[in-house]
């Protein structure tokens, strides 16, 4: 059997790789990748605490299965979004976006 | 402890996923960016497949890999032209980031490492598919017939958010 901190030890680098990436891109749609690396390393745990820990329920399982769809809504949301920032100034470095408002 | 052929697959498992991880945080041309975060997702249903949560490992496949990747390089084609590349960071600043990152990775792996944990056992099986529509269609004491309404709602709520910002003016 694998031990349950071997999957806690992949799903911390890919936390920490995510906010790497999120500290250090300059693009947003690159930042929305790195956002998504995070939300996908703490699917990782609740899966992985709800199979060793509490196989008879299944809260982390649910949690997950939620988390997916919230996930998917907050991309086309966010994409919605930079999609518009980019009709307006013509390219989506976070540098350039000075105004919430045009 | 044995090499047996799960922990084979495991560590494979976890190579994958942090290898595309990394690239996909640092790689100058956003369309390798996305790629590399399809990898890293297909790594991780991987992984849900081997804790024997089938029905997990597809949803993550069907919406994450199917649907949001698409979605992700539809509007990096829309939105950056040929031949774009991240610029250089100041290095000052991605000295900071990296390190900040390597410190508070580092606390965390020493805190989950020492951390003695709830009693753990794993027994193979797949999980029933009748358990968990039965779960999530009842409103008794551990059922989610509530939040199962609300994403519902989340989600059309989205869709009409979405059109609304996204149309033209």
């Amino acid at each position: 059997m694998i031990k349950m901190e071997y999957y806690l030890v992949v799903s911390t680098i890919l936390m920490f790789v995510g906010i790497y990436g999120f500290v250090t891109r300059r693009n947003l749609l690159a930042m929305l990748i790195s956002v998504e690396l995070i939300l996908n390393s703490v699917d990782i745990n609740f899966v992985v605490f709800n199979r060793f820990l509490f196989p008879e329920q299944l809260e982390g399982f649910f949690f997950t299965l939620f988390a997916i769809g919230v996930s998917a809504a907050e991309t086309a949301v966010a994409i919605a979004i930079i999609i518009n920032i980019y009709r307006n100034i013509r390219n989506i470095e976070v540098k350039n976006l000075r105004e919430m408002k045009w | 402890m044995e090499i047996t052929l799960e922990l084979i697959v495991f560590i494979i498992l976890a190579l994958f996923i942090c290898v595309s991880a990394i690239l996909a945080a640092t790689t100058k041309r956003i369309l390798r960016a996305a790629t590399y975060l399809l990898f890293v997702l297909f790594g991780t249903a991987g992984l849900y497949f081997q804790l024997n949560y089938s029905f997990l490992g597809a949803v993550q496949l069907l919406i994450y890999a199917g649907g949001i990747t698409v979605l992700y390089v539809f509007s990096i084609l829309l939105t950056s032209s040929e031949g774009d590349k991240a610029p250089e960071l100041k290095s000052y600043k991605f000295i900071a980031g990296l390190v900040a990152t390597l410190l508070s990775l580092g606390i965390c792996l020493w805190v989950m490492l020492r951390h003695d944990f709830l009693p753990q056992h794993f027994e193979h099986g797949e999980l029933n598919v009748r358990t968990i529509g039965h779960a999530l269609m009842s409103a008794d004491k551990y059922g989610y017939v509530l939040p199962f309404e609300v994403i519902s709602v989340l989600l059309l709520a989205c869709i009409v958010g979405g059109i609304m910002i996204a149309r033209k003016r």
